[in-house]
């Protein structure tokens, strides 16, 4: 429920990141933040009636390092990863240089009924896993008929 | 022919149900052999899988996330459940002292030369 099956091969993963990156700039109502700098972390975001979770793809951090923050209903994930580029006088080459290194930020506008008091943030395997619940009022309740 | 420096080998995982996911890497050499780092974020130790396999080095994991009832997704950028990405190892590399490590979601793959590919300073006669 939370992967989409779509494409048929690693190739076509590969277009799709590609894609996704074109269409960013030919969107003509693109997202007021505009697109993520390389996309770290990637995000993913999901609701269920008691809670919003937020998944946030970040490996390779010190988790005391990580800043979540939750402000007038947004929430943002910022940080810094440092590169593993050798320094310029060593005896070494960098082939592939794919993985995403400096500081980064990301945001994600939350639901209204969310409770900024309720948030729990964890980080396991490289991904920060932030829950915030939702608000008593809004979770669909039933009435009884007299 | 593709090698671990300019080119991973295009595999094609038709027989699997979802697409995997293709993991970011660094391929760094030294005088001393190859440093690959790879982002697996998701994926615990016990659903990686790094083989070497003649000539290839394969990487695959699979990702856990806790799982939470009622969850609908209402924005997904990582869409596969799985990693899978190989590389064509060249012949001066020591495939059987490959060391890994792996922490927060990032895998380590050291793989040393051999001994014989090691460099050697060649002195150079002058006359």
């Amino acid at each position: 429920m939370f992967y989409r099956t779509l494409l048929p091969a690693d190739v076509l993963a590969q277009l799709e990141r590609m894609q996704r990156a074109a269409q960013h700039n030919l969107d003509f109502t693109p997202s007021i933040r505009g697109a993520s700098r390389s996309g770290y972390p990637a995000m993913n975001v999901g609701l269920t009636p008691r809670s919003v979770e937020v998944f946030a793809f970040a490996p390779g951090l010190d988790p005391a390092s990580i800043d979540v923050q939750i402000e007038k209903g947004v929430l943002t994930v910022a940080g810094e990863r440092a590169s593993l580029a050798p320094p310029k006088e060593a005896q070494a080459t960098l082939h592939i240089d794919e993985r995403f290194s400096g500081r980064f930020r990301r945001v994600v506008s939350l639901p209204d009924d969310i409770d900024p008091n309720a948030v729990n943030a964890r980080y396991r395997d490289g991904v920060l896993h932030v829950s915030v619940s939702r608000r008593e009022t809004s979770q669909p309740r039933r009435i009884d008929i007299q | 022919m593709n090698d671990i420096r300019n080119q991973e080998r295009e595999e094609s995982t038709r027989t699997e149900e979802s697409p995997a996911l293709l993991p970011p890497v660094d391929v760094i050499e030294d005088s001393g052999g190859i440093t690959l780092y790879a982002d697996l974020p998701g994926v615990p130790k016990e659903q990686l899988t790094l083989q070497v396999d003649a000539d290839t080095l394969t990487i695959a994991g699979n990702i856990v996330l806790p799982l939470i009832e009622g969850l609908e997704s209402t924005h997904a950028e990582v869409a596969s459940p799985r990693y899978h990405r190989s590389f064509t190892l060249s012949r001066e590399l020591d495939t059987d002292r490959v060391g890994a490590d792996f922490n927060h979601g990032v895998l380590r793959v050291r793989i040393p030369k051999k001994e014989h590919a090691l460099p050697r300073k060649i002195a150079v006669a002058v006359g």
